[in-house]
């Protein structure tokens, strides 16, 4: 079986994503994961934003899949995205703790 | 050129979400600050009930609050003037919204991000610019260095730390 493809979209016209990788890093390694590497790629274009169905930076995908998944109509832009942390309180970055949670989630799924 | 603390900014008039037109006008109060933001960028978000606070805080001192919203709305329409007002019937400011649907203002600033803050003084010269406070992440820290910037002024000392680095979001400039 293959390992996990870690993903981390991101634009540079956000200051979010060094803090997201950490975050992303630091869950993985917390699942005893952090030998998978992370594939940082730059989304530079709308075009790209929207042929990546990429809903703004920081995106992080396990095997394709978004461990926080956009709401439906949610435009796919050159843009910060916005989470919500445990408290409810507007971030730029996931609540870490629900991070590891769907992490782990999904590193337990067997490929789709 | 941008201004910097201790230059001149000139008077503006920008429609508010009603369409009401909204000056800078300094001299009517003891300091004036023009927070640039957005519906859509966590950074702002995260601040806003900071800077809410502030302006609920320091209106019986006489300073003045206004937000401002620069982003194309075009390429983003969550920044549309719809979604403006739709915010301020959910009374999410505590200050007037306006819409800098040209960019003008936010040119003149020299703003770069949402949120951007600048404090001016009545007589229209800049007091402070950048962030609220050191992390948008920590509501404990109150937007610390704009109070401390207007306490400076209202106090008539010069302000301590009259420049800071903003943090936030690209502002959406029209291609």
């Amino acid at each position: 079986m293959s390992a996990p493809r870690i993903e981390l979209l991101y634009w540079e016209g956000c200051p979010s994503h060094p803090q997201a990788l950490a975050q992303l890093r630091a869950a993985l390694d917390s699942l005893g994961r952090g030998d998978l590497p992370v594939t940082l790629e730059r989304v530079e274009s709308d075009h790209q934003a929207h042929a990546e169905r990429f809903a703004g930076s920081p995106t992080i995908r396990v095997d394709g899949v978004d461990p926080f998944p956009p709401g439906d109509g949610e435009p796919f832009s050159l843009c910060c995205r916005v989470y919500r942390l445990m408290d409810g309180r507007f971030s730029p970055t996931p609540d870490p703790g629900q991070l590891r949670e769907r992490l782990a989630r999904l590193l337990r799924s067997p490929p789709g | 050129m941008t201004p910097v603390p201790a230059d001149t900014v000139g008077d503006f008039t920008l429609p508010d979400t009603e369409g009401t037109p909204t000056s800078l006008s300094p001299g009517s109060a003891a300091a004036t600050v023009v927070a640039f933001t957005c519906n859509h960028c966590p950074y702002a978000l995260a601040w806003q009930e900071r800077l809410n606070a502030v302006a609920r805080d320091y209106a019986p001192r006489g300073v003045r609050l206004l937000f401002v919203n620069p982003n194309d709305a075009e390429r983003y329409p969550r920044d549309s003037l719809d979604a403006m007002r739709e915010r301020v019937e959910r009374a999410e400011l505590a200050a007037p919204y306006l819409h800098d649907e040209s960019q003008a203002v936010a040119r003149d600033f020299g703003a770069r991000t949402t949120p951007d803050v600048f404090v001016v003084r009545p007589d229209g010269v800049l007091a402070y610019r950048g962030a609220p406070d050191a992390d948008h992440g920590d509501p404990a820290l109150r937007a610390g260095w704009l109070r401390a910037a207007l306490d400076d002024l209202l106090a008539g000392r010069p302000v301590g730390n009259p420049r800071t680095e903003p943090v936030g979001c690209s502002i959406k400039w029209r291609a």
